[in-house]
């Protein structure tokens, strides 16, 4: 025991039991999170299919491991605060001089050891669910390609293609239906991010990453990029159709239709092929067959335009078409300069692209 | 001993002229100090105007080429031009002082690696002006703090301001590599006499694994930067994709810099509360050896950890699977740190001074982000995780919540013995719940955010994804922040003419730095110090009951 003779009269504990229960509290808060319409819900803790059931397991796991940690730790880094600090009146005595403890220390080196040898497990095994999963010969194949800031989407065996707006058939327990997406990026990285249907995986360029789903509810699934990609990355939004499976076979059949211009829009489809349109985005059936843009055939059957930047209307096509940059600024599309009587027809024959 | 004594400086400009020619280290140290200082509040204004922008959706407060510019740089500077000279200054301060030395091994290369530094810190922020040059494109960088390739081709990033954001990096690399080479030399060769490895301050060990790290980690970096310029200037194709290039090679090269640099920015954090904690809880620190050899185990492990920033690029699983188990074994010699600092608070006598407050606010904080940081370590969570607000949160938590408020820590405690006043406890106090409470409005909410699926580096937001609270509330706390840290800098400022007189010892500490005076004069010490134990200035005050007794 070692003494020592000294005053030192120090202001009293101060008080700091504010600092507990914040990222635990956070977290399970989130996790019990109201639901809201099924495409305003973006919480990994409300999975929708496989891959994010998976995931959202071991996250349960983990969390639940660490706010054990947690409270053990906190309450004994508390305790210790509160228990010793200096009282007044204090005789001045140093308190005994501990250098360590051999077995202490032992056992909290080896206690970390035995959680990180349980999590390492899970960790292995959640990995080798999601990442080794073999695709079964019914499954639906897709390619997802990333531009600066919109997606493509191509559906090569059943020939059609998309943007922006993925459409899957739902998985039942009956049926099971999974859609396996191959990444590619036409640009720069980005990242495919649905939190309830799966984790991310990037897409980049010169690479190809694969990834699956398996969507368990009929409805729309919202997701954003999630690595940025520049000026817009923001504005990169990724919608995901479920439908059921008498309903895709009809959206497929619906987007085989070619693009057909009726009489009235004449001077419209004109104006379209007539300025740089073309260069850029197809229109299946008419010459065309730009392929930096968005496919715009069957535009009209989209919720949203640029990738989510504002809902599709007429009002919000015309706004766009006039000035991308209004709506998404640093949009690699460019405004035409289109007088009002050509924009009012060029908007009159997109609108008939259904 | 005859000492040659330096008349003060008189005019501005002689005053200036000592500043530019100094060799000193304690000199050096307090402008590595200044200058981050400055850096600190340029860069945190700029996540002020990123929270007043992102405070409520669809906000038009500033546009998406402003707003990624302000977060790239944010991100850059506090990690170049904060975090790594306030631990360069650090290190150089204190490091001879408490191994009894007059100054570093090298004087000169000390001066060098600090002008480095402030150029390239320099060069940094005059891409806001000159970027643009003769053709107009680009201003500021805006390809994010890590810069992922090709965003950072000539294809994608037009003008020079990756340009700048490579050769600015470059400099003041090669400045922080200069110093850790002088802390390692100095450290080896320059001890006193007594002063084995073992009786070093755990706060040199610390450097000294630290400065070891940087020598290892910085070079990739460096060589990566140069294979960029190669691309840019002379047709190379490393990181060109359109050329056959890889973009991942950039991200493996970028991250086996990056994550060993958390580290490197997380230590120091340690170096401090080791040295503070003790000495306000009146006991020695908790098992010595084990914290060294936790260190140690740290800096290895650090080399193996970096494609845990890519767990989505795509790796096999066995790839995932090796850099999960080497993240979470980090977790192990960290939670022998927790527990032996808790170990040398327990039985001991706290005092509440603002050192130790720093330092508690330190350890409650920093054990959330270290649970956070298990949390991305299982890499299916960290699918759903990375480059979300949740990463944002943690890292900020590791970075503010945990080094910030140990170099808080290590300012309040320090100040007596560098400026020979002690700040004011007052000011303190506001500083430290004021930062306390703006730290933890700002970045709670955001682990919410990040669950509920918000991404990271996004310039706007819709409404009705449920992430408008969160943003707000972490908007709010950005006002506290800056409130806290006005205090801050108002008590160094304040202090320096009005602080109580500090004297040699005010804090009854027990490492060398103590033993002279305060501020310490150009040569440290009249006569090296011997040492017998770890804690000479015990032995000194205790000669009944001597440490090296015991050791």
């Amino acid at each position: 025991m070692r003494l020592c003779m000294r005053t030192r009269l120090g202001p009293l504990w101060q008080g700091r039991t504010r600092a507990l229960g914040l990222a635990l509290g956070t977290a399970l808060l989130a996790g019990t999170a109201s639901a809201g319409t099924p495409e305003q819900v973006t919480n990994i803790f409300k999975p929708l299919s496989t891959p994010a059931e998976s995931i959202s397991e071991v996250a349960w796991l983990t969390l639940a491991v660490c706010a054990g940690i947690f409270l053990i730790v906190g309450g004994l880094l508390v305790y210790t605060i509160i228990r010793f600090r200096r009282r007044a009146p204090d005789d001045g005595a140093e308190p005994p001089q501990i250098y360590g403890s051999n077995q202490l220390e032992l056992a909290w080196t080896v206690l970390p050891i035995l959680i990180v040898l349980v999590l390492v497990l899970v960790t292995a095994r959640t990995i080798a669910d999601v990442q080794s999963h073999p695709a079964p010969p019914d499954a639906l194949h897709v390619t997802v390609v990333g531009h600066q800031w919109w997606w493509e989407i191509r559906y090569p065996a059943l020939g059609l293609v998309t943007a922006n707006e993925l459409h899957v058939p739902v998985s039942t327990t009956t049926r099971r239906q999974l859609t396996f997406l191959r990444l590619e990026s036409a640009d720069v990285a980005h990242s495919f991010w649905v939190p309830q249907l799966a984790g991310k995986t990037d897409l980049i360029p010169n690479r190809v990453n694969r990834m699956w789903i398996e969507p368990k509810q009929v409805g729309t699934y919202l997701g954003n990029c999630a690595e940025y990609c520049g000026t817009q990355h923001a504005r990169m939004l990724l919608r995901v159709i479920v439908h059921a499976p008498d309903d895709f076979t009809t959206w497929v059949a619906a987007q085989h239709q070619h693009g057909v211009a009726e009489a009235q829009v004449h001077a419209g489809r004109d104006v379209f092929f007539a300025t740089s349109c073309v260069n850029c985005h197809t229109i299946s059936g008419t010459a065309a067959q730009g392929k930096f843009g968005p496919d715009l055939t069957h535009l009209m059957s989209r919720d949203t335009l640029a990738a989510g930047a504002a809902p599709n209307t007429p009002a919000t096509l015309r706004a766009w078409v006039r000035n991308p940059h209004t709506l998404k600024e640093g949009s690699l599309m460019p405004s035409m300069q289109l007088s009002d009587t050509e924009l009012d027809q060029v908007v009159a024959y997109l609108l008939t692209l259904k | 001993m005859v000492v040659h004594e330096i008349a003060p400086a008189s005019s501005i400009t002689e005053r200036l002229h000592r500043l530019v020619v100094t060799v000193d280290h304690k000199q050096l140290g307090l402008m590595y100090i200044a200058t981050a200082l400055l850096f600190l509040l340029v860069a945190g204004s700029m996540a002020a105007v990123i929270r007043a922008q992102l405070a409520v959706p669809n906000n038009g407060l500033i546009s998406p080429h402003v707003f990624n510019r302000l977060f790239t740089m944010h991100g850059t500077a506090m990690v170049f031009l904060v975090g790594m000279p306030i631990i360069a200054g650090l290190m150089n301060y204190l490091v001879p002082l408490m191994i009894g030395a007059r100054d570093m091994a090298f004087p000169r290369l000390n001066a060098f690696g600090y002008w480095m530094f402030l150029f390239g810190g320099l060069l940094l922020y005059a891409s806001y002006l000159a970027a643009p040059g003769l053709a107009g494109h680009g201003s500021a960088p805006d390809v994010g703090w890590f810069a992922y390739a090709p965003l950072t081709g000539r294809a994608f990033s037009r003008g020079h301001s990756t340009d700048y954001w490579i050769l600015a990096l470059l400099l003041s690399g090669i400045g922080s590599m200069a110093s850790a080479l002088n802390v390692i030399v100095t450290t080896v060769s320059v001890r006193c006499p007594g002063m084995t490895l073992m009786r070093m301050p755990l706060f040199v060990w610390l450097m000294l694994v630290v400065s070891g790290m940087i020598l290892l980690a910085l070079p990739p970096l460096t060589a990566a930067q140069l294979m960029l310029v190669l691309d840019r200037f002379l047709g190379a194709h490393f990181f060109d994709t359109q050329a056959g290039g890889s973009a991942v090679l950039w991200q493996h090269f970028f991250w086996i810099f990056g994550h060993p640099e958390v580290y490197i920015l997380m230590i120091p954090g340690f170096a401090c509360a080791s040295e503070i904690i003790p000495v306000f809880a009146r006991k020695p620190i908790f098992g010595y050896p084990a914290m060294v050899a936790a260190t140690v185990m740290i800096g290895f492990i650090s080399v193996s950890v970096w494609a845990h920033h890519m767990f989505s690029v795509g790796m096999t699983p066995m790839g995932n699977t090796f850099f999960a188990i080497s993240t979470m074994l980090v977790g192990i010699p960290t939670g022998i740190k927790i527990f032996n600092w808790i170990g040398t608070m327990y039985g001991g006598k706290i005092r509440f001074e603002l050192p130790m407050l720093f330092c508690l606010g330190f350890l409650a904080q920093f054990l959330i982000a270290g649970l956070t940081g298990i949390m991305l370590a299982v890499a299916p969570f960290n699918w759903q995780l990375t480059d979300s607000y949740f990463v944002v949160a943690h890292f900020h938590y590791v970075l503010i919540g945990a080094m910030l408020f140990t170099i808080f820590a290590g300012m309040y405690y320090w100040y007596p013995k560098a400026c020979g006043r002690m700040p004011s406890k007052a000011l303190g106090l506001w500083h430290f719940w004021l930062f306390a409470l703006g730290f933890h409005l700002t970045f709670d909410p955001q682990h919410v955010a990040g669950i509920l699926g918000m991404p990271r580096r996004i310039y706007t937001y819709d409404v009705g994804r449920g992430w408008e609270i969160y943003n707000l509330i972490s908007s709010v706390g950005a006002i506290f922040q800056a409130l806290g840290l006005l205090c801050f800098v108002a008590n160094l400022l304040v202090s320096l003419r009005r602080g109580a007189l500090a004297g040699d010892d005010p804090w009854d500490a027990w490492t060398l730095e103590w033993t002279t005076t305060s501020p310490p004069p150009e040569y440290n010490f009249e006569t090296l110090p011997v040492v017998r134990s770890r804690r000479p200035l015990w032995d000194l005050k205790h000669p009944e009951d001597p440490d090296w007794q015991y050791e």
